[in-house]
C-alpha cells in the first residue's frame, strides 16, 4: 500500500479537496482476533449448523442404547468392527461411533462446513461486501478454512464426548482388551482413545481443504457440498479396486482406518504419521488450488 | 433519514462543493459541438492531465472488461470523477454500470486498462482506499439469519482498520442515518426490500468515507425512499464526501447531480458537468403565432439558424443551438410576425440521452 505523498506539483494553487482526506487507515491491534472471532460466531450461530451437530451426537447416544437394550439377547456381541466391545467398555463406544461416521456422516459434515464456506458468501452476495470492506482475499480464504476446520473438529469432538459420557453411564470404562491381545491401563487407555478422536480428526483435514477448493469454483453452495462428498465416496470406491493397489497409499481416504493402530500394543508410529503425511499433501495441494482461485477470480455475483 | 451527519468526518465546513467549478467549463462550446458528430465520449477534461491517478476521486483509463463469453461489458472507458462532485452514472439496464463499479472496487480484474481511486491504483491500492470508500453494490446482501445490527457487527469485525471502541456507536449512527433503528434487531430475512436497501446504505456509511459509490441505491424504494436517498446523497456531499450514483431511472437522481457520465453498450456517451449538458445545445423554442402566420415565423426561426424547425397549426418549433432565446423574438416582431407566446425548454437529460444514442433510455441490450 503506497500513500501518496504531498507532492508540490506546479506553481499555482493547488485544488483543495472537497472533502479533507481521512487519516491513511492503519489495521488496529486485535484485527485478527475479531476477524476469527466474527467467523466462529457466524459458524457456530447458524441453526442449520447447531442441528448438524446435535444429529451427529446422537449417533453415539443411539448405538449405545441400543447396544444396551439389545446386551442380554442371542444378537449380543454381533456386528462390525468394534460395536461388539461396546457393551464390554464404554470406551468402545467413542471408537464405534466414530467408526460408524467416518464412511459417510464425517465427509457429509465436512463437506457442508467447507463447500459452504465461500460459495455461501457469495450465493448470498455477501462475499462482494466482504471484499471491499476491505479484507485481503488470502486473508478470507484463510479464516474460512478455519471455521471449517473448527466446525469439523467440533464435529469430531461432539461424537467423542457424547460417546465417552453415554459409554461410560451405560458400560463402564474400563481397561481396554487390544486387538493384540493383553490390555492397558485405564489411564492408557483413555490417553489411546484420545489418540484416535485426534487422528480422526486429522484425517478429515484433506477433504477439508477439497472442499474450500470446490468452494471458489462455484456460488452454489449446495453444489460444492456435493462435490465434496463426493470426491470422499469416489476415493473410498478406488481404494477397493485392486487394479488400482499402486495409487491407493495415496487417496484421500486411504488411511482413515490406521486409527486402529492406536489399539495395538505398540503403536506403529510410522504408519500413523504416513496418514498424517498423506492429509498434509492434500491440504498443501487443494489449499494451493483454492489460494490460486480464490485471489484471482472475479467475483461477479 | 433525519438523523445529523454524524457518519461524515471531514466535513470542511463552507467548502463548496467543486461541481461549481468544472475544469474545462472556460471552454464549452468545443466540448458540445463534438458531441453532434460523434457517439463517443465527449468528457469535458481538465486541461492539463493530472498526474497518475491525479487529484480526482475517481479516473480511469481504456478501462476495458471482455467475459469469457466474449461479451464486451465495458469498452475503452475514460471516466472522470472530480473530487466533492455528485457524479450521477446513467444507463441502461446492461450498459456496463455494476462492471465499471466492480472494477473501480477490484472485484473483477480489468482485461485492460487502469483505473485510480482517490488517486491510488486498483485494484492493488486497495488495504489502503476502500476504508475510506463504502460502496453499494448491485443491490444489498446481508446473512439472511442475523439481524440488521449484527450483519453491521460482521462487517465492523472483518475491517481490520476500523476501531472496534467506537463501532457501537458508529452502528447506532449509521442505523439512524437510515431510519432502521427500531427494526436493527429484526432478522435480515424478514426485512422488506426498501429496508434491505437501507441497511446497505447503513453498511456504506459505517465509518467516515472520502468516497461513496451506490449502485442502483433507490432501487426497491417507493418515492418517499427516493426522496429521502436524495436528501442523503445532498447531505453527504455538503459534507465533502464525493459521491457516484448510479441509476438506470434517470429522472430519480437527475436532480442531485453535479455531473453526469452516460453509458450505453459498455461505452461513455456522454460526460460532464449537468449543467453544461443539457444547455442550449438541445435546448428547443416554440413559438406560438395564428396559423396563416406560422410559415412566415418558420421562414425567421430557419433564418436565425434554428434547425429541425417544424410547423405544426398554429405553432412553430426549432432547436435553438447556439441562438439566444432573446434573439428569437425580436426577429420575429422585427418581421412583423404576431408572437403569442415562446417556449424555452431545456431538455431533460433523458432527451439528451435519446438524442445521442436514438434509443429510449430503459431499453436494454
Amino acid at each position: 500500500m503506497s500513500h501518496a505523498e504531498p507532492v508540490v506539483v506546479a506553481p499555482g494553487p493547488a485544488p483543495a479537496p472537497a472533502g479533507a482526506p481521512l487519516d491513511p487507515p492503519s489495521p488496529q491491534r486485535g484485527a485478527t482476533g475479531r476477524l476469527v472471532r466474527s467467523e466462529l460466531r457466524l459458524v457456530f450461530g447458524r441453526r442449520r449448523n447447531q442441528v448438524l451437530l446435535a444429529g451427529l451426537a446422537m449417533v453415539p447416544l443411539l448405538i449405545g442404547l441400543m447396544i444396551w437394550l439389545t446386551q442380554d439377547t442371542s444378537t449380543r456381541g454381533e456386528g462390525p468392527g468394534f460395536i461388539g466391545r461396546v457393551s464390554q467398555n464404554g470406551l468402545f463406544l467413542v471408537v464405534a461411533a466414530l467408526f460408524l461416521c467416518l464412511p459417510f456422516l464425517l465427509p457429509l459434515t465436512v463437506g457442508i462446513a467447507s463447500g459452504d464456506s465461500l460459495a455461501g458468501e457469495a450465493n448470498a452476495g455477501t462475499l462482494r461486501y466482504l471484499l471491499v470492506v476491505p479484507v485481503a482475499r488470502a486473508r478470507l480464504l484463510a479464516v474460512k478454512a478455519l471455521g471449517a476446520l473448527a466446525f469439523v473438529a467440533a464435529a469430531v469432538l461432539a461424537i467423542a464426548v457424547v460417546g465417552l459420557i453415554v459409554g461410560a453411564a451405560l458400560f463402564g470404562v474400563h481397561d481396554i482388551a487390544l486387538i493384540s491381545g493383553g490390555s492397558v491401563p485405564i489411564g492408557n487407555s483413555v490417553l489411546r482413545v484420545a489418540g484416535i478422536v485426534l487422528y480422526v480428526g486429522v484425517s478429515m483435514t484433506g477433504l477439508v481443504a477439497v472442499g474450500l477448493f470446490f468452494s471458489t469454483l462455484t456460488e452454489v453452495p449446495i453444489g460444492a457440498m456435493a462435490a465434496t462428498v463426493v470426491t470422499a465416496v469416489v476415493s473410498a470406491v478406488l481404494d477397493t479396486l485392486p487394479a488400482l493397489a499402486s495409487i491407493h497409499p495415496y487417496l484421500l481416504t486411504h488411511h482413515w482406518l490406521d486409527f486402529a493402530e492406536f489399539l495395538r500394543i505398540a503403536p506403529d508410529s510410522h504408519v500413523l504419521w504416513t496418514g498424517v503425511g498423506v492429509q498434509a499433501a492434500w491440504v498443501a495441494v487443494f489449499g494451493a488450488l483454492a489460494w490460486s482461485r480464490f485471489t484471482t477470480a472475479d467475483v461477479s455475483s | 433519514m433525519t438523523g445529523l451527519p454524524t457518519g461524515v468526518r471531514g466535513s470542511a465546513p463552507g467548502t463548496p462543493p467543486e461541481g461549481s467549478s468544472v475544469p474545462g467549463a472556460a471552454a464549452p462550446g468545443t466540448g458540445t459541438s463534438a458531441a453532434r458528430t460523434t457517439t463517443t465520449a465527449t468528457a469535458i477534461r481538465p486541461a492539463a492531465e493530472p498526474a497518475v491517478g491525479g487529484t480526482s476521486a475517481i479516473r480511469t483509463s481504456g478501462l476495458t472488461k471482455r467475459f469469457r463469453s466474449g461479451q464486451v461489458a465495458v469498452d475503452h472507458l475514460d471516466l472522470e470523477v472530480p473530487r466533492g462532485a455528485v457524479f450521477g452514472f446513467l444507463g441502461p439496464n446492461g450498459s456496463g454500470k455494476t462492471t465499471t463499479i466492480r472494477m473501480l472496487l477490484g472485484l473483477v480484474r480489468p482485461t485492460s486498462g487502469q483505473a485510480w481511486l482517490l488517486g491510488e491504483p486498483m485494484p492493488d491500492a486497495a488495504a489502503g482506499v476502500l476504508p475510506r470508500v463504502g460502496a453499494l453494490v448491485e443491490g444489498p446482501a446481508f446473512q439472511p439469519y442475523l439481524s440488521g445490527r449484527a450483519n453491521l457487527h460482521r462487517l465492523e469485525a472483518v475491517d481490520a482498520t476500523a476501531d472496534p471502541r467506537t463501532a457501537a456507536d458508529r452502528i447506532d449512527a449509521a442505523l439512524d442515518r437510515v431510519g432502521l433503528t427500531a427494526a436493527g434487531s429484526k432478522k435480515y430475512r424478514q426485512y422488506s426490500l426498501g429496508m434491505k436497501q437501507r441497511l446497505g446504505l447503513a453498511a456504506a456509511m459505517l465509518r467516515p468515507r472520502e468516497l461513496l459509490l451506490l449502485d442502483e441505491p433507490t432501487n426497491g424504494l417507493d418515492p418517499q425512499g427516493t426522496r429521502e436517498v436524495r436528501h442523503l446523497i445532498r447531505e453527504l456531499s455538503a459534507a465533502g464526501t464525493t459521491v457516484l450514483v448510479s441509476s438506470h431511472l434517470l429522472a430519480e437522481i437527475e436532480q442531485v447531480c453535479t455531473h453526469v457520465g452516460i453509458m450505453s453498450r459498455g461505452r461513455l456517451v456522454l460526460s460532464g458537468a449537468r449543467s453544461e449538458l443539457t444547455d442550449s445545445r438541445t435546448t428547443r423554442a416554440t413559438v406560438t403565432t395564428t396559423a396563416t402566420d406560422a410559415p412566415a415565423a418558420a421562414r425567421v426561426l430557419t433564418g436565425l439558424g434554428l434547425s429541425d424547425v417544424s410547423v405544426t397549426g398554429d405553432r412553430v418549433d426549432g432547436l435553438l443551438g447556439e441562438v439566444p432565446p432573446d434573439r428569437v423574438s425580436a426577429a420575429l416582431v422585427g418581421a412583423d410576425v404576431p408572437l403569442l407566446g415562446l417556449d424555452v425548454r431545456r431538455p431533460s437529460l433523458e432527451q439528451v440521452f435519446v438524442e445521442l444514442t436514438g434509443e429510449g433510455f430503459d431499453v436494454a441490450r
